[in-house]
């Protein structure tokens, strides 16, 4: 009994896949950060940047809607600019008047509102690129590559390697309660609200004890293998020549977005 | 020629107070294949912790000569253990398979080509050089106990400690894992309630019960010996 989706990892034979994870990484905190430097309204910028997102994910020879539902990662942060249509100041686009309080919809607020929700999209859409397209352990070795302590990595990858088993443990106790909690006809089920929550409470418990349990055995078996207290590192593999190309195309690319972006703002 | 393992004397108390191991003596040969046998909480997996000095007791053990009393013979001694756990996914910590068996060499500071032929060495004796890539979430409980194998063999160990190895493993598992064990060369004192394992694969048997060794002869006759056997909440093989 295994939990994978967790792992959003699927492994292909595309072009994207085989791209260094280190380049990958690279070109996707750059498109992330253009994305956050573009102006508001700017319609064009934001178009180029998801026609480059949607050709990639085709590239990547994983089915779109596998995107698209993933990218629901981002509704709370469009959620939270929701107000903004309301309490940002500029020319009146529609008044409402529920009981005695006046609502005032703006134009810019409602273009902020759009902006907003269309950035914060394409974020989470390019960090599930990287993450669909690239195995965890690459990137890791990719954060290492670009400066990421080397102790932080370590413990991201601890982290992702117990979570899987975590969470076939949770599997388990929910089972093994499923399992014990009958219900006979006549009586009621299941007891109180008290109740119920005095078992989670109990599962929470004995999760974190085995936890600490499982922590300890990791540990010895570091130990047994020498770990002294330093991280050691496999060395990372070689950098081709190309992936320079690669990097400053792409970073071109965004540059040359960005300018574009605020020229027709600024002109068109 | 010295002893590989020699034990005098060890006791250990857990930190909350219960004696798991009183006063125990023993010796192990050079090449010599030992079966550690008795019921749950005998005290099996304590005294195999204490080989490498995870843990450490009163007494004095000694591996290939070295002492570990002595906190400088440590990292040799590590090295010159096995210690392979009971749980697989206690001992495979590292993201891909390539990276846990590598883990041992690179911490003895081998030159980086040495390690990279170690974990294949390692991955083919315990027939899993195609598992190279792999993520060891995704693999079996059969699987991982292999690869739990390699992380130690690319140590180059001169003893094997092994806790429980043929346990909740399907008999096709259990069957290829002893077949492959027979084979190794090294020493090793393996920790078990598998009475057939020991049988096929232990010419010598340690009885555990309580903390306490209770006997330490040879396979075939301590197996003839019903009574004692029950005593202790084993079964002879049938
Ligand atoms: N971390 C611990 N703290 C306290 N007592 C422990 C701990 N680990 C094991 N014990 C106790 O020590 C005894 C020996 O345990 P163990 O060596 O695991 O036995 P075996 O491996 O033979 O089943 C048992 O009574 C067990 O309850
Ligand atoms: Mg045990």
């Amino acid at each position: 009994m295994h939990i994978h989706f967790l792992d959003p990892y699927q492994p292909r034979h595309s072009p994207i896949h085989s791209l260094d994870a280190r380049v990958k990484l690279l070109l996707i905190v750059g498109l992330i950060l253009t994305t956050s430097l573009m102006p508001i309204g700017a319609w064009t910028g934001y178009f180029i940047l998801i026609a480059i997102l949607i050709s990639t994910e085709f590239i990547s020879q994983i089915r779109f809607p596998y995107y698209l539902q993933r990218a629901l990662f981002s509704i709370p942060f469009i959620l939270a600019a929701l107000p903004l249509p309301f309490i940002t100041p500029g020319n009146v686009l529609a008044q409402f008047h529920p009981g005695n309080v006046t609502l005032t919809v703006s134009w810019e607020g409602l273009e902020r509102l759009i902006s907003i929700s269309l950035k914060s999209w394409i974020s989470v859409q390019a960090a599930i690129i990287l993450a669909v397209t690239t195995s965890f352990p690459d990137i890791l070795t990719a954060m290492r590559a670009v400066g990421v302590p080397r102790i932080l990595v370590a413990v991201f990858g601890l982290m992702w390697r117990y979570l899987f088993i975590f969470a076939d443990e949770v599997v388990r106790l929910i089972r093994a309660r499923a399992a014990r909690s009958s219900h006979l006809e006549g009586y009621r089920e299941g007891k109180t609200v008290i109740w119920r929550s005095r078992i989670a409470g109990g599962m929470a418990g004995s999760l974190f004890l085995r936890g600490l349990e499982r922590a300890d055995r990791v540990y010895m078996a570091m130990l047994a293998r020498g770990y002294d207290g330093e991280v050691r590192t496999l060395p990372l593999p070689v950098w081709k020549k190309n992936n320079s190309l690669i990097l400053l195309f792409g970073f071109m690319l965004y540059l040359l977005i960005l300018l574009i972006s605020n020229l027709i703002l600024q002109f068109g | 020629m010295h002893h590989s393992i020699e034990i005098n004397h060890l006791s250990y108390h857990y930190p909350d107070g219960h004696q798991a191991l009183k006063d125990i003596n023993l010796f192990i040969a050079p090449n010599e294949r030992v079966a550690l046998v008795g019921p749950n909480g005998a005290g099996k997996s304590t005294l195999l912790l204490h080989l490498n000095g995870i843990l450490k007791g009163k007494g004095e053990i000694k591996v290939c000569g070295l002492s570990l009393n002595d906190p400088k013979n440590l990292a040799k001694v590590r090295a010159l253990v096995g210690m392979v756990f009971q749980t697989p996914d206690d001992q495979l910590f590292s993201p891909t398979v390539y990276d846990d068996v590598a883990y041992g060499p690179l911490y003895q500071g081998l030159p980086l080509e040495e390690v990279d032929q170690r974990v294949k060495e390692a991955l083919n004796i315990v027939g899993m050089q195609d598992y190279i890539h792999r993520i060891s979430h995704h693999l079996s409980l059969g699987e991982k106990k292999r690869i739990a194998i390699a992380t130690v063999l690319s140590m180059k160990p001169e003893v094997l400690a092994f806790d429980e190895p043929t346990s909740g493993l399907d008999p096709r598992a259990r069957r290829s894992l002893i077949r492959f064990l027979k084979d190794l060369p090294m020493s090793m004192l393996v920790s078990t309630h598998d009475m057939y394992l020991v049988h096929e694969l232990f010419p010598r048997m340690v009885i555990m019960d309580e903390g306490e060794v209770v006997a330490d002869t040879v396979t075939e006759q301590l197996l003839q010996d019903t009574p004692l056997l029950e005593a202790h909440g084993l079964e002879a093989p049938r």
